[in-house]
C-alpha cells in the first residue's frame, strides 16, 4: 500500500501506542492514527467531551447525533466504554491517566515547548482541551507538517507565537523527520527515505542533534 | 400526549420556560460543539429577540447549531468558553469588539462550573499557571509546596440543558456524548431548566443510574428535538 504523507505520519504516531494504553486523539491527521493500529490490539481511545472506549467510525446512515467525538463528528464505541461527564474527562487527563496524547501543532520549540492555540490578530479558536492534554499526559506526540504555507520552518529556536504549555513535548513526527525531545535537547532519531539530513537542517529553524541510533523510516 | 402527574409542579412548557429568560441575564448552557445543547430553548431565545446575554459554556457551537444560533446573531455581551474555533462569527464579532471572550481551559471551566454548583468559591489549578494569557490577572498561591492559580467558581442566573429522560421530580439521565456538560450545569444555575426528550413516570428511573437528582432542575419541559443540520450530515 502506498501511503500518503498525511497516513504516513499516522503509522509512525501510531507505533508509539502500545497494548493496553489510554489514548486521546486531537482532530485532523492525528484522527487517522487508528487505521494503522492492529485490530488486535485493545487500546481504549478517549474523547474529552465523555467518552472512553471509541470504536470506528459509523457506517453512513447509522451515525448516532448523540454518540460524536470532541471535533462533533459520529463514532462508535468498543466493548467496555463508558460515558462520564466534561469533569470526569478531564479528571481523568489531569490525574495522568491518559498514557499518550496525539495533537496537532502550530510552533514547537526545541526545548518541546507548545505553541497551538492562537494567532494573536488572526486566528483565536480558544485552547479548548489542548492545555490539560498537553501538559498532563504521560508522553505528548506532535504530528505536523515540518514548515507553514508560506514554507517557515514550524520548529523553531523558541516559538514566537503564544504557548499552549511549556516543555511538554516528547516526540515531534512531520512529513520529514522524527524528533525526540530529551533534557530539553531536539534529537533527529529517524527520517523518511525520501529525504536527507542535510534537507531536514535546510527546512529546521534551529540546531538539533543526531540521535545515536538514526534510522531511516521504509514506508 | 398522555396526561403527565405533576406533583411537583416541574413539569411545564417552552412558552413557560421562556419567561425565565430575559435580556441581561447570566445564562450557562450545556452541550459540546452543539451535542446535548437544548434547541427548543435555543430558538425560543432567538424568537424572543434576547440581548446582551452572558452565556457561560464550553464553546460556541457552530453558526447554526447549538448555542451558535445565539451567538451570531450577535445576542450576547459576554462569552466564558473554553472554544470558538469552529464558530467563525463568534471570532469576527470578538475582533470587532462586540463580543467579549473570556477563554478558559476546557476542564478548568467544567470545574468552575461544578464548584459554583456545588457551593465552592474556587478551585485551585496548575493548569494554565505558566501560561501568562491564562494565569493574567488571576491570583496565585502556594499550597505543600505546589503553585496553584485560584479560578472562580460560576453560577448563573438561569442554566439550561438537556437530557433524554426526565422525571416530574426533575431527575435526569442523559443519552451518550450529550451528557457532556449538562450534569454540572444544571447544578449551576440558580434556576435549572431541563428540555427532555422523554418524560417518564415518578419512579420509572433506577435510582441507581440517575446522573442529575432532581433538586438541581427547577423545570422540565418536552423538546421536539433538534432541528438543526449537523456538520456530518
Amino acid at each position: 500500500m502506498i501511503l500518503d504523507e498525511r497516513n504516513k505520519m499516522a503509522r509512525r504516531a501510531a507505533e508509539e501506542i502500545a497494548d493496553g494504553m489510554v489514548v486521546n486523539l486531537g482532530i485532523g491527521i492525528p484522527s487517522l492514527v487508528p487505521n494503522h493500529l492492529p485490530s488486535s490490539m485493545n487500546v481504549m481511545f478517549q474523547a474529552e467531551n465523555g467518552i472512553l472506549g471509541m470504536g470506528a467510525s459509523p457506517l453512513s446512515g447509522k451515525e448516532d447525533e448523540n454518540l460524536c467525538n470532541a471535533g462533533g463528528y459520529p463514532v462508535t464505541i468498543v466493548p467496555g466504554a463508558s460515558y462520564f461527564d466534561s469533569t470526569t474527562a478531564f479528571g481523568m487527563i489531569r490525574r495522568g491517566r491518559v498514557d499518550v496524547s496525539i495533537l496537532g501543532s502550530l510552533q514547537v520549540s526545541r526545548q518541546g515547548d507548545l505553541a497551538n492555540w492562537i494567532i494573536p490578530g488572526k486566528k483565536i479558536p480558544g485552547m479548548g482541551g489542548a492545555m490539560e492534554l498537553a501538559s498532563k499526559a504521560k508522553k505528548l506526540v506532535v504530528l505536523m507538517k515540518h514548515t507553514d504555507k508560506a514554507g517557515k520552518s514550524k520548529i523553531v529556536k523558541e516559538c514566537t507565537l503564544p504557548l499552549t504549555s511549556k516543555g511538554c513535548v516528547d516526540l515531534i513526527i512531520t512529513d520529514l523527520a522524527v524528533f525526540q525531545v530529551v533534557n530539553k535537547e531536539l534529537f533527529l532519531i529517524e527520517h523518511y527515505s525520501s529525504t536527507t539530513v542535510e534537507l531536514i537542517r535546510e527546512k529546521t529553524d534551529c540546531n538539533f542533534l543526531i540521535g545515536n541510533n538514526l534510522k531511516t523510516i521504509a514506508y | 400526549m398522555i396526561e403527565q402527574s405533576n406533583p411537583f409542579q416541574k413539569i411545564s412548557s417552552l412558552e413557560q420556560a421562556l419567561k425565565h429568560l430575559k435580556d441581561g441575564l447570566t445564562i450557562m448552557f450545556g452541550g459540546f460543539g452543539g451535542v446535548g445543547s437544548p434547541p427548543g430553548l435555543i430558538d425560543g431565545m432567538i424568537t424572543n429577540n434576547l440581548k446582551n446575554l452572558t452565556l457561560i459554556g464550553n464553546d460556541t457551537g457552530f453558526p447554526h447549531i447549538g448555542i451558535g444560533k445565539v451567538v451570531s446573531q450577535g445576542r450576547a455581551k459576554k462569552v466564558i468558553a473554553s472554544h470558538i474555533g469552529s464558530n467563525p462569527v463568534a471570532g469576527k464579532l470578538m475582533n470587532e469588539g462586540l463580543l467579549e471572550v473570556e477563554f478558559s481551559p476546557q476542564g478548568t471551566l467544567v470545574e468552575r462550573i461544578r464548584a459554583g454548583g456545588m457551593g465552592l468559591g474556587a478551585i485551585l489549578t496548575d493548569i494554565g499557571i505558566d501560561n501568562e494569557m491564562v494565569a493574567y490577572g488571576k491570583k496565585q498561591m502556594q499550597l505543600n509546596g505546589k503553585d496553584y492559580l485560584v479560578e472562580p467558581a460560576l453560577t448563573a442566573d438561569v442554566s439550561i440543558i438537556y437530557a433524554k429522560k426526565a422525571d416530574p421530580y426533575g431527575n435526569l439521565v442523559y443519552d451518550k456524548s450529550a451528557r457532556n456538560t449538562n450534569p454540572l450545569v444544571a447544578m449551576a444555575g440558580r434556576f435549572t431548566i431541563a428540555e427532555v426528550e422523554e418524560i417518564v413516570p415518578l419512579g420509572s428511573l433506577n435510582p441507581e443510574e440517575i446522573i442529575t437528582p432532581g433538586v438541581f432542575v427547577d423545570m422540565v419541559i418536552p423538546s421536539n428535538g433538534v432541528n438543526w443540520k449537523w456538520v456530518w450530515e
